[in-house]
């Protein structure tokens, strides 16, 4: 796992800086050089590099020793490797105690160069691993973490911001896959309740009963099996969030006891006659539209509009494309380093291939895609050829009119579908359509379109 | 059309030379032409009774025939760069030209019995290597591959004479026209 790792040379002999760079770039790490102290401290100011070499002797009032120092201010935990023409116990001495992590003496034998950069390596990957099996673990996420580069997921992570020390309660809606959960994860951690508990349920996962009591919690003896008081998840959100992921599953009877919880701030247990009160922000989500299952009668109206009282749409991934390349490149940094493979980039075809497919199973699928990928990739970056699956997927969903249909009719529902996706705007679907504007009022006349 | 020319300076050893040639010519399946080197003398540092190997590459892109798609030579001299003791070889990476030395090849380096075929072998897995370069690879994390890094001898005699599979797929795309 070499391809990740970035190594700066500051020498001011241009022959020693180039020749050790060629060298460790034949090893496959990236390599910058800086032929004076100076330059080397600018260099570092733009990013932080994995390994440091720094020549001991250099002119221009800034040696070794000070370049160091001045790195370790902007990089405390710099690995940086002294190398000297002029060995003495002195020189050796005083860089060490300076935190150089090592002194090498030019001409260096090449196994002791290796050995050195491997061991340092080997560090920085386990540190790395360290740090991202953390994240996993835990799932801290904050609103920074969200990578994004589209406009409307902008508004969205602003709005995060602004929203994280509210209590409101937030609606998320969103296809699946989208990140619906990093999202209320990333309110919680960057609001004041991130010291407290995050607690998940999945609506959609538990029958009405269990839900109840996984909702609520139940007193001893409330139905058979119920041998102790059990603390529900609202109890357990105390102080923090509770996220009801798939909230548009629920029975209208839990409807009405989270509309209850929602409006009092409190409840009881099932089989309970004592009141709980809790202080836990409720952030919702939901794969359905919501406003429909209310029409529909499927969802209430009134725990609709206490839920709705922060709305966040998250648009699919195909609407937000420019985000593919910078989600397929962190997935596979990450993965990378999960599955130890050396595999740092993906080549422009199979970024082309990436931006063109249609990812109905959004962010999650394009996870997935880019480990596929990984496990079968045989080259050093991921090609074309290893998203070759995702073609086949493509192909077989591609779009057929369905058999026996008119002209009339397809005609019809290919205006009725340009509208709702232009929400009503004739100019705008006239365009797309290609014919102009007075044609396509006629035609929804005569079709009956309703608008 | 292009050529991978094969030079080799003129204290090299012929036998041996032809061998690495040949080598190089089944694994990169590309027509491969001799070529007969200057003596690379103006690389000697008295100080270090070494010779430059960056000097060496420098005067090979200089003699590099206008269709030769890559050069490497032989030399029997024991090549440096300025930071380290000694190199098994360079060569430009991604680039035309590469140097692989026989010198620590050779088993009366290490006070042994001179060995033809050892040297033989060494010589042919160092030659794959740094025409590896030269098309791009950088050093292969499968110990057994000719891409390798070898920092000694017991390294290089470990390795097989020839890449590894990812190594050889990455050859061919990256060879294009190179057949492995």
């Amino acid at each position: 796992m070499k391809t990740h790792w970035q190594i700066l040379v500051v020498d001011d002999e241009e022959v020693m800086c180039e020749s050790l760079a060629a060298w460790l770039r034949e090893d496959g790490y990236s390599v910058d050089t800086a032929s004076s102290g100076r330059e080397g401290v600018e260099k570092a100011k733009g990013r932080d590099y994995a390994i440091y070499f720094v020549d001991l002797k250099m002119p221009g009032g800034m040696d070794g020793i000070e370049t160091m120092m001045q790195i370790r201010r902007l990089h405390p935990e710099a690995s940086i490797i002294i190398i000297t023409a002029y060995a003495t116990v002195d020189t050796a001495i005083t860089a060490m105690k300076e935190g150089a992590q090592e002194y090498i003496v030019k001409p260096c034998n090449p196994e002791e160069i290796s050995l050195l950069v491997n061991r340092i390596i080997k560090v920085k990957n386990l540190q790395r691993e360290n740090t991202i099996l953390r994240k996993k673990l835990s799932r801290q996420y904050v609103v920074g973490d969200v990578i994004s580069k589209n406009a409307k997921m902008a508004d969205i992570l602003r709005l995060c911001h602004e929203i994280a020390g509210l209590r409101s309660t937030v609606l998320i809606q969103g296809e699946s896959g989208t990140g619906k959960e990093m999202i209320a994860r990333a309110i919680h951690h960057s609001g004041d309740r991130s010291s407290k508990p995050f607690v998940a349920v999945s609506c959609a996962a538990l029958a009405e009963t269990l839900l109840e009591t996984e909702l609520f919690g139940h007193e001893k003896g409330a139905f058979t099996g119920a041998g102790e008081r059990k603390q529900g998840k609202f109890e357990m959100a105390d102080g923090g969030t509770i996220f009801l992921d798939e909230i548009g599953d629920i029975s209208p009877k839990v409807q009405v006891e989270l509309l209850r919880v929602l409006q009092e701030r409190s409840f009881y247990r099932v089989g309970g006659s004592q009141e709980v009160r809790v202080d836990a922000r409720v952030v919702a989500a939901t794969h359905v539209n919501l406003q429909q299952a209310v029409m529909e009668g499927k969802f209430r109206e009134d725990l609709f509009y206490r839920l709705n009282v922060i709305q966040i749409q998250i648009p699919p991934l195909r609407d937000r494309r420019e985000d593919i390349p910078l989600l397929a490149h962190h997935f596979l940094e990450r993965l990378s380093h999960e599955m130890g493979k050396d595999i740092g980039d993906i080549s422009e075809a199979a970024l082309k291939l990436l931006m063109d497919y249609n990812w109905p199973g959004n962010v999650r699928e394009l996870e997935n895609a880019v480990e596929r990928a990984l496990v079968t990739t045989r080259g050093t970056e991921l090609s074309e050829e290893d998203f070759s699956f995702l073609a086949s997927n493509g192909a077989a969903k591609a779009w057929k009119p369905p058999a026996g249909m008119t002209l009339e009719e397809m005609e019809k529902l290919l205006i009725a579908a340009t509208l709702e996706r232009s929400q009503g705007n004739i100019k705008e679907s006239a365009t797309v359509l290609g014919i102009d504007r007075s044609t396509l009022y006629e035609k929804i006349k005569r079709y009956e379109i309703q608008r | 059309m292009k050529y991978l020319y094969v030079g080799a300076t003129p204290e090299v050893e012929r036998a041996a030379f032809g061998a690495m040639r040949d080598r190089v010519a089944a694994e990169f399946g590309v027509a491969v032409r001799q070529l007969e080197l200057p003596a690379v003398d103006f690389a000697y540092d008295p100080g270090r009774g070494q010779y430059a190997s960056i000097a060496v590459l420098e005067m090979l892109t200089r003699v590099c025939p206008p269709d030769g798609l890559k050069l490497l030579a032989v030399t029997g001299r024991d090549l440096y760069i300025p930071v380290l003791t000694f190199v098994f070889g360079q060569a430009q990476l991604d680039g035309r030209v590469a140097a692989v030395s026989l010198a620590r090849l050779q088993q009366q380096f290490y006070g042994l019995p001179p060995n033809q075929e050892i040297l033989v072998e060494r010589a042919c897995k160092e030659a794959l290597h740094e025409t590896g370069h030269t098309f791009g690879l950088v050093h292969c994390s499968d110990g057994k591959c000719a891409m390798a890094l070898s920092t000694n001898v017991r390294q290089i005699d470990l390795k097989r004479n020839e890449f590894c599979a990812a190594c050889s797929d990455q050859l061919r795309r990256r060879g294009k026209g190179v057949r492995i």
